[in-house]
């Protein structure tokens, strides 16, 4: 199928919106636009940030997911407790594939659930006893922890239990920060507003423990990498590029992260974010107390790296920027192999991608760099700001789609015909099913790292694997193939 | 009367972020702009238009200032 023209666009919108009742296909009217790369402020093209309509089919997590799931999580040296009944933390127990290094058990707790495991007294009675004596129970078993968070469920803030208070009375007796997360997960609209919880809290227990504490010695080449959850390993991925141009990574925010680092983040000389959506909050508050400048970078495909490297090391002096043009050579022989290998298998190829965070715009370069071209592309729970960055990305009169519906994301497909799907595990068997290659986008389909060169050859690889497998072509059963193929067979018997 | 925090845009415009409303315009224009002052009426490049009394001296960026909405 061609490039779909404007109008052709717009007429799909309107007829994926026909089967909604008047009121329901007013507000997804909003959520749904062609882009335009024209438009300066999405807003005036789409809508987001918005509740998701009662009776569709979303995606979207919650506010504890974007919290403990998301941004505390990862931070590998802290025990994170799951305050409220044993489901949610232990159904999104190491889900995300946050890479780290550590004896887990004994330093690190990345993968471990934690949970106070409410009962029907601790609603009754108030669960802020059962803390007070899980804290300690941590202590005793996990001496090396280095601190403490209290990730609030629903229950937590419905009974009003003063988490609050405990934290403060446990962190006194411990000596190491105890903070308590009010991000129940019926707070906003999305994940979204747990990942700005989550900021705020790190902004309110984290980041001023070490004012005044000049021990730590800074370098004029201090950089922090903020937003990498390092899923599949991304962020060593990433860690490495920047090491090579002589800067010195001092935090990683938050794959493979620790408590420490985070306490360190506000002595760097520069934050790079990578995951605007879910760090953007404490970098804009750490260069208002600290100083501190940030910029996003991307990671995804040559391209953006070696655009993204140049950006970085325009902030530094003459030396590391020398240094980024020697790491964009070195690796130039290495990625223009992969690209002359998977380039002509993927050639042309149409991807639709809908996911979280940064991805529905950032591997858009990836994916040009092998010669495809993104059609459509979406946000599970983006804001405004996101969709501004996101117009740029993408080609005129492609489809942008905001926290779209099972029903309507099957029907874009069913039109559109792409030849390859990005989304999460929720959308992946309904495609495979329906015969369309598809990948999670979310955890790399249980590969990766994707970020950096390294990336790239396994990014590329993926894709090649999963388009070009051969199991596409028997998603017919024998007996109801076409004529033409018994033609062929009769053909070859003679 | 949200909370603004402003900084200052790679290219030298100033941001106009409110972190409630996950806004982030730049500003188009303010009233008052010199050595001494900083304030007035700050149109941003939405058309929307928004107040704050003039301070001085002018705030260093980024900061978190209080605005008033100055149309409607």
């Amino acid at each position: 199928m061609a490039a779909m023209t404007r109008e052709e666009t717009q007429a799909l919108i309107q007829e994926v919106l026909e089967v909604y009742p008047e009121k329901a296909k007013k507000d997804r009217a909003k959520h749904l636009a062609v882009n335009d790369q024209s438009v300066e402020q999405s807003k005036k093209c789409i809508t987001s940030n918005r509740k998701s309509q009662p009776g569709v089919m979303t995606v979207r997590g919650c506010a504890y997911a974007g919290s403990k799931g998301v941004v505390w999580g990862p931070i590998k040296d802290m025990v994170h407790i799951s305050h409220g009944p044993v489901g949610c933390g232990q159904y999104s127990r190491a889900g995300r594939r946050n890479y780290y290094v550590g004896m887990t058990g004994v330093n690190t707790f990345g993968t471990m659930n934690f949970t106070s495991d409410f009962q029907e007294k601790d609603i009754v009675f108030g669960g802020d006893k059962k803390l007070d004596k899980l804290i300690s129970e941590i202590e005793t078993l996990f001496p090396l922890a280095k601190g403490i968070s209290v990730q609030s469920e629903c229950p937590i803030g419905l009974i009003g239990d003063d988490i609050e208070a405990v934290s403060k009375k446990k962190s006194k007796e411990l000596s190491k920060p105890v903070v308590p997360v009010r991000c129940e997960g019926f707070r906003g609209v999305s994940q979204s507003l747990g990942h700005h919880i989550a900021n705020d809290s790190i902004r309110d227990w984290v980041i001023g423990n070490r004012d005044g504490d000049e021990s730590f010695q800074t370098t004029p080449y201090d950089v922090a990498v903020i937003g990498d959850y390092n899923i599949g390993g991304d962020a060593w991925a990433s860690r490495i590029l920047l090491e090579e141009m002589g800067l010195r990574v001092v935090a990683q925010w938050s794959g493979d992260g620790t408590l420490s680092e985070m306490e360190l983040t506000p002595k760097v000389k520069l934050n790079l974010i990578h995951c605007y959506r879910s760090m953007n909050y404490i970098s804009r508050f750490m260069e208002e107390k600290y100083g501190v400048p940030w910029m996003e970078y991307n990671f995804f495909g040559p391209t953006k790296i070696a655009e993204s490297l140049r950006a970085i090391a325009a902030r530094f002096d003459e030396k590391i920027q020398a240094n980024a043009e020697k790491v964009i050579e070195k690796y130039t022989a290495e990625y223009e192999a992969i690209i002359a290998k998977y380039r002509p298998r993927l050639e042309g190829k149409r991807v639709m991608l809908y996911v979280g965070g940064l991805r529905p715009r950032h591997i858009i370069g990836a994916y040009e760099d092998l010669g495809m071209e993104v059609v459509g592309t979406g946000y599970e729970f983006a804001h405004n700001d996101d969709y501004d960055r996101t117009v740029k990305e993408m080609g005129d009169s492609t489809l942008l789609y905001d926290d779209v519906t099972g029903y309507e994301l099957e029907e874009f497909v069913k039109r559109v015909q792409p030849d390859l799907i990005g989304s999460g595990i929720k959308e992946k068997y309904i495609f495979q099913k329906m015969g369309v290659p598809f990948r999670q986008m979310h955890s790399w389909d249980y590969s990766g790292p994707y970020h950096g060169y390294d990336g790239f050859a396994i990014f590329a690889r993926d894709m090649d694997m999963t388009i070009n497998n051969p199991c596409w072509k028997s998603m017919q059963a024998p007996w109801q193939k076409p004529a033409e193929g018994e033609a062929d067979a009769v053909a070859a018997s003679a | 009367m949200p909370n603004v925090m402003i900084r200052k845009k790679d290219d030298g415009a100033l941001l106009f972020y409110v972190a409630k409303k996950d806004m982030e315009e730049t500003i188009a224009s303010v009233e008052t702009d010199t050595a001494e002052t900083w304030g007035g009426e700050v149109e941003l490049t939405d058309g929307s238009r928004w107040y704050i009394d003039p301070i001085s001296p002018p705030p260093a960026f980024p900061t978190t200032l209080r605005f008033k909405r100055a149309d409607g």
